[in-house]
Protein backbone atom coordinates (compact mmCIF):
# COMPACT_ATOMS: atom_id res chain seq x y z
CA UNK A 1 0.00 0.00 0.00
CA UNK A 2 1.47 3.55 -1.16
CA UNK A 3 1.97 5.78 1.67
CA UNK A 4 -0.01 9.15 2.19
CA UNK A 5 3.30 10.92 1.68
CA UNK A 6 3.51 9.54 -1.80
CA UNK A 7 0.02 9.70 -2.63
CA UNK A 8 -0.11 13.56 -2.04
CA UNK A 9 2.85 13.82 -3.93
CA UNK A 10 1.42 12.35 -7.06
CA UNK A 11 -1.93 14.57 -6.48
CA UNK A 12 0.36 17.37 -6.74
CA UNK A 13 2.38 16.07 -9.69
CA UNK A 14 -0.76 15.13 -11.78
CA UNK A 15 -2.41 19.15 -10.43
CA UNK A 16 0.41 20.96 -11.94
CA UNK A 17 0.76 18.96 -15.31
CA UNK A 18 -3.42 19.92 -15.35
CA UNK A 19 -2.33 23.53 -14.82
CA UNK A 20 -0.23 23.12 -17.96
CA UNK A 21 -2.81 21.62 -20.12
CA UNK A 22 -5.19 23.50 -19.37
CA UNK A 23 -2.80 27.01 -19.65
CA UNK A 24 -2.07 25.66 -23.36
CA UNK A 25 -5.60 24.75 -24.11
CA UNK A 26 -6.35 28.75 -23.45
CA UNK A 27 -3.36 29.54 -26.14
CA UNK A 28 -4.65 27.19 -28.49
CA UNK A 29 -7.96 28.69 -28.26
CA UNK A 30 -7.09 32.31 -28.58
CA UNK A 31 -4.71 31.57 -31.32
CA UNK A 32 -7.52 28.95 -32.82
CA UNK A 33 -9.95 32.47 -33.28
CA UNK A 34 -7.13 34.16 -35.60
CA UNK A 35 -6.40 31.53 -37.75
CA UNK A 36 -9.93 30.38 -37.85
CA UNK A 37 -10.67 33.93 -39.18
CA UNK A 38 -7.99 33.98 -41.47
CA UNK A 39 -8.83 30.58 -43.50
CA UNK A 40 -12.31 31.70 -43.72
CA UNK A 41 -11.10 34.61 -45.21
CA UNK A 42 -9.10 33.00 -47.92
CA UNK A 43 -11.45 30.38 -48.35
CA UNK A 44 -13.64 32.51 -51.12
CA UNK A 45 -10.57 33.47 -53.25
CA UNK A 46 -8.95 30.49 -53.34
CA UNK A 47 -12.29 28.57 -54.42
CA UNK A 48 -13.57 31.22 -57.12
CA UNK A 49 -9.78 30.96 -57.90
CA UNK A 50 -10.04 27.12 -58.66
CA UNK A 51 -13.51 27.54 -60.63
CA UNK A 52 -11.85 30.26 -62.84
CA UNK A 53 -9.17 28.29 -63.46
CA UNK A 54 -10.52 25.08 -64.41
CA UNK A 55 -13.19 26.38 -66.58
CA UNK A 56 -9.89 28.31 -68.42
CA UNK A 57 -7.63 25.07 -68.59
CA UNK A 58 -10.64 23.15 -70.11
CA UNK A 59 -11.14 25.84 -72.82
CA UNK A 60 -7.78 26.62 -73.93
CA UNK A 61 -4.49 24.81 -75.54
CA UNK A 62 -2.15 23.48 -72.87
CA UNK A 63 0.71 24.65 -75.07
CA UNK A 64 0.06 28.59 -74.27
CA UNK A 65 2.01 28.28 -70.65
CA UNK A 66 4.56 25.64 -69.05
CA UNK A 67 2.33 25.60 -66.04
CA UNK A 68 -0.75 24.17 -68.81
CA UNK A 69 1.57 21.10 -69.99
CA UNK A 70 0.18 17.90 -69.21
CA UNK A 71 3.65 16.10 -68.76
CA UNK A 72 3.78 13.00 -70.64
CA UNK A 73 3.31 9.45 -69.50
CA UNK A 74 7.30 8.03 -67.95
CA UNK A 75 8.26 11.81 -67.75
CA UNK A 76 9.29 12.94 -64.30
CA UNK A 77 8.64 12.07 -60.97
CA UNK A 78 5.89 12.74 -58.63
CA UNK A 79 6.08 15.38 -55.87
CA UNK A 80 3.98 15.50 -52.53
CA UNK A 81 4.00 18.02 -50.17
CA UNK A 82 3.25 17.27 -46.99
CA UNK A 83 2.00 19.94 -44.29
CA UNK A 84 2.81 18.95 -40.51
CA UNK A 85 3.05 20.97 -37.64
CA UNK A 86 6.13 22.27 -35.58
CA UNK A 87 5.28 20.93 -32.00
CA UNK A 88 3.09 18.03 -30.98
CA UNK A 89 0.37 18.18 -28.24
CA UNK A 90 -2.23 17.78 -30.66
CA UNK A 91 -3.68 14.56 -30.46
CA UNK A 92 -3.49 12.42 -33.64
CA UNK A 93 -2.82 15.32 -36.19
CA UNK A 94 0.54 14.01 -37.58
CA UNK A 95 -0.17 10.86 -37.59
CA UNK A 96 -3.02 11.05 -39.61
CA UNK A 97 -1.45 13.16 -41.92
CA UNK A 98 1.98 11.05 -41.68
CA UNK A 99 -0.05 7.82 -42.23
CA UNK A 100 -1.84 9.08 -45.60
CA UNK A 101 1.10 10.17 -46.97
CA UNK A 102 2.63 7.23 -46.68
CA UNK A 103 0.05 5.14 -48.18
CA UNK A 104 -0.16 8.13 -50.92
CA UNK A 105 3.70 7.15 -51.09
CA UNK A 106 2.88 3.45 -51.72
CA UNK A 107 -0.08 3.63 -54.53
CA UNK A 108 2.25 6.36 -56.21
CA UNK A 109 5.89 4.70 -56.18
CA UNK A 110 6.76 3.35 -59.40
CA UNK A 111 10.16 1.50 -59.58
CA UNK A 112 11.45 4.01 -62.87
CA UNK A 113 10.05 6.87 -60.40
CA UNK A 114 10.44 7.10 -57.00
CA UNK A 115 8.63 9.77 -55.21
CA UNK A 116 10.19 13.21 -53.78
CA UNK A 117 8.66 14.69 -50.96
CA UNK A 118 8.31 18.47 -49.73
CA UNK A 119 7.78 18.98 -46.15
CA UNK A 120 6.78 21.69 -44.18
CA UNK A 121 6.43 21.83 -40.39
CA UNK A 122 9.40 20.00 -38.25
CA UNK A 123 7.34 16.71 -37.44
CA UNK A 124 6.90 15.45 -41.04
CA UNK A 125 10.75 16.38 -41.15
CA UNK A 126 11.39 14.10 -37.71
CA UNK A 127 9.24 11.48 -39.43
CA UNK A 128 10.47 11.48 -43.54
CA UNK A 129 14.17 13.07 -42.84
CA UNK A 130 15.85 9.32 -42.32
CA UNK A 131 14.07 7.12 -44.30
CA UNK A 132 15.72 7.38 -47.49
CA UNK A 133 13.20 9.95 -49.68
CA UNK A 134 15.16 12.64 -51.95
CA UNK A 135 13.50 15.90 -50.39
CA UNK A 136 13.35 19.07 -52.34
CA UNK A 137 11.88 21.09 -49.99
CA UNK A 138 11.79 21.33 -46.36
CA UNK A 139 10.54 24.14 -44.05
CA UNK A 140 10.00 24.39 -40.27
CA UNK A 141 9.12 27.39 -38.06
CA UNK A 142 7.01 28.76 -40.69
CA UNK A 143 3.39 28.84 -38.72
CA UNK A 144 4.71 30.79 -35.81
CA UNK A 145 3.98 34.01 -38.62
CA UNK A 146 2.60 32.56 -41.49
CA UNK A 147 2.32 35.37 -44.41
CA UNK A 148 1.85 34.96 -47.92
CA UNK A 149 5.58 35.33 -48.61
CA UNK A 150 6.07 31.38 -47.06
CA UNK A 151 2.87 30.56 -49.18
CA UNK A 152 4.79 32.02 -52.18
CA UNK A 153 8.50 30.35 -51.61
CA UNK A 154 7.11 27.12 -51.45
CA UNK A 155 4.61 27.36 -54.34
CA UNK A 156 7.62 28.64 -56.19
CA UNK A 157 9.45 25.83 -55.65
CA UNK A 158 6.87 23.58 -56.57
CA UNK A 159 6.39 25.90 -60.08
CA UNK A 160 10.09 25.17 -60.34
CA UNK A 161 10.12 21.18 -60.09
CA UNK A 162 6.79 21.14 -62.37
CA UNK A 163 8.08 23.50 -65.12
CA UNK A 164 11.78 21.86 -65.05
CA UNK A 165 10.12 18.87 -65.51
CA UNK A 166 11.49 16.83 -62.74
CA UNK A 167 7.89 16.69 -61.33
CA UNK A 168 5.19 14.88 -63.16
CA UNK A 169 2.55 16.35 -61.11
CA UNK A 170 2.63 17.93 -57.63
CA UNK A 171 -0.09 16.70 -54.67
CA UNK A 172 -0.39 18.07 -51.47
CA UNK A 173 -1.72 16.85 -48.24
CA UNK A 174 -2.49 18.67 -45.60
CA UNK A 175 -5.06 18.78 -42.22
CA UNK A 176 -8.36 20.67 -43.38
CA UNK A 177 -9.93 22.49 -40.67
CA UNK A 178 -13.30 21.48 -40.57
CA UNK A 179 -14.58 22.66 -37.08
CA UNK A 180 -12.93 23.34 -33.74
CA UNK A 181 -13.61 19.23 -33.14
CA UNK A 182 -12.90 18.15 -36.38
CA UNK A 183 -10.18 17.79 -39.05
CA UNK A 184 -10.15 16.26 -42.00
CA UNK A 185 -6.90 14.80 -44.14
CA UNK A 186 -6.84 15.70 -47.88
CA UNK A 187 -4.83 14.89 -51.05
CA UNK A 188 -5.25 17.73 -53.69
CA UNK A 189 -3.57 17.90 -56.91
CA UNK A 190 -2.26 21.14 -57.48
CA UNK A 191 -0.40 20.22 -60.91
CA UNK A 192 -1.21 19.61 -63.54
CA UNK A 193 -4.34 21.82 -62.86
CA UNK A 194 -7.34 19.75 -63.08
CA UNK A 195 -9.59 19.42 -65.61
CA UNK A 196 -13.08 19.71 -65.96
CA UNK A 197 -14.89 17.52 -68.10
CA UNK A 198 -15.94 18.87 -71.19
CA UNK A 199 -19.69 17.97 -70.30
CA UNK A 200 -19.19 19.44 -66.83
CA UNK A 201 -18.25 22.79 -68.41
CA UNK A 202 -21.00 22.66 -71.06
CA UNK A 203 -23.68 21.78 -68.18
CA UNK A 204 -22.77 24.65 -65.93
CA UNK A 205 -21.85 27.37 -68.55
CA UNK A 206 -24.39 26.83 -71.32
CA UNK A 207 -21.98 26.74 -74.16
CA UNK A 208 -18.22 25.67 -74.35
CA UNK A 209 -16.23 29.07 -75.73
CA UNK A 210 -12.74 30.65 -75.49
CA UNK A 211 -12.54 33.72 -73.57
CA UNK A 212 -11.49 37.25 -75.32
CA UNK A 213 -8.11 38.13 -73.26
CA UNK A 214 -7.32 41.79 -72.51
CA UNK A 215 -4.36 41.76 -72.66
CA UNK A 216 -2.98 38.75 -74.48
CA UNK A 217 -3.44 34.84 -73.04
CA UNK A 218 0.52 34.73 -72.42
CA UNK A 219 0.54 37.92 -70.55
CA UNK A 220 -2.30 36.89 -68.65
CA UNK A 221 -1.64 33.08 -67.68
CA UNK A 222 2.28 34.39 -66.80
CA UNK A 223 0.50 36.55 -64.03
CA UNK A 224 -2.65 34.55 -63.50
CA UNK A 225 -1.05 30.78 -62.96
CA UNK A 226 1.81 31.41 -60.27
CA UNK A 227 -0.61 33.57 -58.73
CA UNK A 228 -2.94 30.37 -58.89
CA UNK A 229 -0.77 28.34 -57.22
CA UNK A 230 0.58 30.76 -54.64
CA UNK A 231 -3.12 30.99 -53.44
CA UNK A 232 -3.67 26.68 -53.19
CA UNK A 233 -0.75 26.48 -51.20
CA UNK A 234 -1.20 29.37 -48.94
CA UNK A 235 -4.91 28.17 -48.43
CA UNK A 236 -3.44 24.63 -47.49
CA UNK A 237 -0.54 26.57 -44.89
CA UNK A 238 -3.91 28.41 -43.08
CA UNK A 239 -5.65 25.54 -43.61
CA UNK A 240 -3.29 23.11 -41.60
CA UNK A 241 -2.32 25.95 -39.02
CA UNK A 242 -6.10 26.45 -38.02
CA UNK A 243 -6.58 22.43 -38.08
CA UNK A 244 -3.48 22.39 -35.86
CA UNK A 245 -4.57 24.93 -33.20
CA UNK A 246 -8.18 23.56 -33.32
CA UNK A 247 -6.27 19.77 -32.81
CA UNK A 248 -4.51 20.83 -29.99
CA UNK A 249 -6.98 22.44 -28.32
CA UNK A 250 -9.48 19.33 -28.42
CA UNK A 251 -5.93 17.48 -27.36
CA UNK A 252 -5.68 19.40 -24.05
CA UNK A 253 -9.15 20.11 -23.13
CA UNK A 254 -9.63 16.06 -23.08
CA UNK A 255 -5.95 16.20 -21.04
CA UNK A 256 -6.82 18.42 -18.69
CA UNK A 257 -10.72 16.43 -18.03
CA UNK A 258 -8.54 13.32 -17.70
CA UNK A 259 -6.35 14.84 -15.42
CA UNK A 260 -9.27 15.63 -13.43
CA UNK A 261 -10.83 12.25 -13.16
CA UNK A 262 -7.44 11.24 -12.24
CA UNK A 263 -7.05 13.54 -9.14
CA UNK A 264 -10.47 12.39 -8.80
CA UNK A 265 -9.35 8.86 -8.07
CA UNK A 266 -6.33 9.36 -6.01
CA UNK A 267 -7.87 11.55 -3.74
CA UNK A 268 -10.11 8.93 -2.93
CA UNK A 269 -7.86 6.63 -2.68
CA UNK A 270 -5.86 8.54 -0.34
CA UNK A 271 -8.53 9.02 1.93
CA UNK A 272 -9.09 5.25 1.63
CA UNK A 273 -5.87 5.20 2.82
CA UNK A 274 -5.73 7.57 5.73
CA UNK A 275 -9.19 6.03 6.92
CA UNK A 276 -7.64 2.37 6.87
CA UNK A 277 -4.51 4.15 8.94
CA UNK A 278 -6.31 6.20 11.18
CA UNK A 279 -8.94 2.37 12.13
CA UNK A 280 -5.52 0.53 12.34
CA UNK A 281 -4.34 2.92 14.91
CA UNK A 282 -7.85 2.99 16.80
CA UNK A 283 -7.80 -0.79 16.52
CA UNK A 284 -4.33 -0.95 17.89
CA UNK A 285 -5.28 1.52 21.39
CA UNK A 286 -8.81 -0.23 22.05
CA UNK A 287 -7.13 -3.69 21.44
CA UNK A 288 -3.61 -2.56 23.64
CA UNK A 289 -6.56 -0.73 26.19
CA UNK A 290 -8.19 -4.03 26.55
CA UNK A 291 -5.10 -6.33 26.78
CA UNK A 292 -3.97 -3.84 30.15
CA UNK B 1 -30.92 25.98 -81.43
CA UNK B 2 -30.67 26.50 -78.14
CA UNK B 3 -32.30 29.13 -76.77
CA UNK B 4 -30.16 32.40 -76.36
CA UNK B 5 -32.25 34.54 -74.55
CA UNK B 6 -29.58 37.04 -72.63
CA UNK B 7 -29.45 36.78 -68.99
CA UNK B 8 -31.18 40.37 -67.47
CA UNK B 9 -28.66 41.01 -64.58
CA UNK B 10 -25.22 40.39 -63.49
CA UNK B 11 -24.23 38.03 -60.29
CA UNK B 12 -20.91 39.86 -59.30
CA UNK B 13 -18.41 38.89 -56.90
CA UNK B 14 -15.60 40.29 -55.68
CA UNK B 15 -13.25 38.46 -53.59
CA UNK B 16 -9.72 39.56 -52.16
CA UNK B 17 -6.93 37.01 -50.59
CA UNK B 18 -8.21 37.67 -47.04
CA UNK B 19 -12.01 37.80 -47.72
CA UNK B 20 -15.50 37.72 -49.71
CA UNK B 21 -16.02 41.42 -50.24
CA UNK B 22 -19.06 41.78 -52.69
CA UNK B 23 -21.70 38.79 -53.69
CA UNK B 24 -24.51 41.06 -55.22
CA UNK B 25 -27.02 40.81 -58.02
CA UNK B 26 -26.41 43.91 -59.90
CA UNK B 27 -27.21 45.65 -63.37
CA UNK B 28 -24.01 46.91 -64.44
CA UNK B 29 -20.57 46.46 -63.63
CA UNK B 30 -17.47 48.90 -64.35
CA UNK B 31 -13.62 47.50 -63.56
CA UNK B 32 -10.09 49.32 -64.34
CA UNK B 33 -8.88 46.50 -66.65
CA UNK B 34 -5.61 46.65 -67.70
CA UNK B 35 -6.26 48.36 -70.99
CA UNK B 36 -9.07 50.95 -69.84
CA UNK B 37 -12.06 50.95 -68.10
CA UNK B 38 -14.59 48.43 -69.33
CA UNK B 39 -18.22 48.49 -68.42
CA UNK B 40 -20.20 44.78 -68.34
CA UNK B 41 -23.76 44.70 -69.02
CA UNK B 42 -25.70 41.50 -68.85
CA UNK B 43 -24.74 38.76 -71.96
CA UNK B 44 -21.04 40.39 -72.38
CA UNK B 45 -19.11 37.56 -74.07
CA UNK B 46 -16.80 35.63 -71.74
CA UNK B 47 -13.84 37.47 -71.35
CA UNK B 48 -10.26 37.31 -68.86
CA UNK B 49 -8.83 40.39 -68.23
CA UNK B 50 -6.50 41.76 -65.64
CA UNK B 51 -6.70 44.75 -63.12
CA UNK B 52 -4.70 47.52 -62.68
CA UNK B 53 -5.29 50.34 -60.23
CA UNK B 54 -8.69 51.87 -60.31
CA UNK B 55 -12.37 52.37 -59.45
CA UNK B 56 -14.49 49.68 -60.01
CA UNK B 57 -18.35 50.72 -59.59
CA UNK B 58 -21.00 48.58 -59.83
CA UNK B 59 -24.65 49.37 -59.97
CA UNK B 60 -28.21 48.33 -58.67
CA UNK B 61 -30.81 50.24 -60.31
CA UNK B 62 -30.20 53.57 -59.46
CA UNK B 63 -27.88 52.73 -56.35
CA UNK B 64 -24.16 52.85 -57.79
CA UNK B 65 -21.10 51.50 -55.66
CA UNK B 66 -17.65 52.65 -55.64
CA UNK B 67 -14.79 50.40 -54.72
CA UNK B 68 -10.82 50.65 -55.03
CA UNK B 69 -9.17 47.65 -56.40
CA UNK B 70 -5.74 47.20 -57.14
CA UNK B 71 -4.50 44.53 -59.03
CA UNK B 72 -5.68 41.01 -59.73
CA UNK B 73 -8.05 39.36 -62.41
CA UNK B 74 -11.49 39.82 -63.44
CA UNK B 75 -13.47 36.77 -65.12
CA UNK B 76 -16.58 37.96 -67.04
CA UNK B 77 -19.02 35.23 -68.18
CA UNK B 78 -22.67 36.48 -69.50
CA UNK B 79 -24.48 35.89 -66.09
CA UNK B 80 -21.42 36.45 -63.92
CA UNK B 81 -18.42 38.56 -63.08
CA UNK B 82 -15.82 36.85 -60.60
CA UNK B 83 -13.26 39.57 -59.49
CA UNK B 84 -10.22 38.89 -58.07
CA UNK B 85 -8.49 41.17 -56.76
CA UNK B 86 -5.50 41.62 -55.08
CA UNK B 87 -6.78 45.02 -52.95
CA UNK B 88 -10.62 45.96 -52.72
CA UNK B 89 -11.85 48.25 -50.54
CA UNK B 90 -15.36 49.38 -50.14
CA UNK B 91 -15.33 53.75 -49.52
CA UNK B 92 -16.28 53.89 -46.65
CA UNK B 93 -12.95 50.95 -45.11
CA UNK B 94 -10.94 53.99 -46.70
CA UNK B 95 -8.43 55.22 -44.10
CA UNK B 96 -8.17 58.82 -45.31
CA UNK B 97 -5.13 60.23 -43.68
CA UNK B 98 -2.87 56.92 -44.43
CA UNK B 99 -4.10 57.30 -48.18
CA UNK B 100 -3.01 61.25 -47.82
CA UNK B 101 0.41 60.40 -46.25
CA UNK B 102 0.49 57.56 -48.49
CA UNK B 103 0.35 60.62 -51.05
CA UNK B 104 2.80 62.68 -49.93
CA UNK B 105 5.53 59.64 -49.22
CA UNK B 106 5.10 59.03 -53.16
CA UNK B 107 5.49 62.49 -54.22
CA UNK B 108 8.55 63.17 -52.36
CA UNK B 109 9.83 60.02 -53.60
CA UNK B 110 9.21 60.38 -57.41
CA UNK B 111 10.91 64.23 -57.04
CA UNK B 112 14.04 62.94 -56.25
CA UNK B 113 13.96 58.35 -57.19
CA UNK B 114 16.70 56.75 -55.48
CA UNK B 115 16.46 53.94 -58.64
CA UNK B 116 14.60 52.88 -61.23
CA UNK B 117 12.71 50.33 -59.16
CA UNK B 118 12.03 53.06 -56.52
CA UNK B 119 10.24 55.64 -59.06
CA UNK B 120 7.90 52.38 -60.52
CA UNK B 121 7.02 52.00 -57.20
CA UNK B 122 6.47 55.30 -55.86
CA UNK B 123 4.41 55.81 -58.95
CA UNK B 124 2.22 52.53 -58.23
CA UNK B 125 1.46 54.01 -54.39
CA UNK B 126 0.92 57.35 -55.93
CA UNK B 127 -1.96 55.63 -57.97
CA UNK B 128 -3.02 53.82 -55.33
CA UNK B 129 -3.63 56.78 -52.90
CA UNK B 130 -4.85 58.85 -55.51
CA UNK B 131 -7.24 56.48 -56.32
CA UNK B 132 -8.33 56.08 -52.99
CA UNK B 133 -8.49 59.39 -52.38
CA UNK B 134 -10.68 59.63 -55.53
CA UNK B 135 -13.60 56.83 -54.65
CA UNK B 136 -14.05 58.51 -51.31
CA UNK B 137 -14.22 62.35 -52.19
CA UNK B 138 -16.71 60.59 -54.94
CA UNK B 139 -18.85 58.67 -52.38
CA UNK B 140 -18.45 62.11 -49.51
CA UNK B 141 -19.98 65.05 -52.12
CA UNK B 142 -22.92 62.89 -53.28
CA UNK B 143 -24.47 62.10 -49.80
Amino acid sequence: MPSLIDLRRRIRAVKSTQQITKAMKMIAASRLKRAQDRVIGARPFAQRMRGVLNGLVTRVDSSTHPLLRVPEPGEGRPLLIVLTSDRGLCGSFNSNIIKAAGQHIVEHTAATAPIVLGLVGRKGREFFGRRGFEIVYDRVNIFQKLSFADAQSLADAVIEEFISGRASRVDIIYNEFKSVISQRVVTETLLPIPRESIEDAAGAGGVVSDYLYEPAPAEIFRELLPRYVQVQVYRALLESNAAFFAAQMTAMDAATRNSTEMIDNLTLYMNKVRQAAITREIIEVVSGASAT
Amino acid sequence: MADYTLPKRLTLEIVTPDRALVRETVDEVQVPAAEGYMGILPGHTPLLATLQVGQLMYRTGQQQTLLHVAFGFVEILPDRVTVLAQVAERAEDIDVARAEAAKKRAEERIAKPVSEMDFERARIAMMKSLIRLQVVSRVRTRV
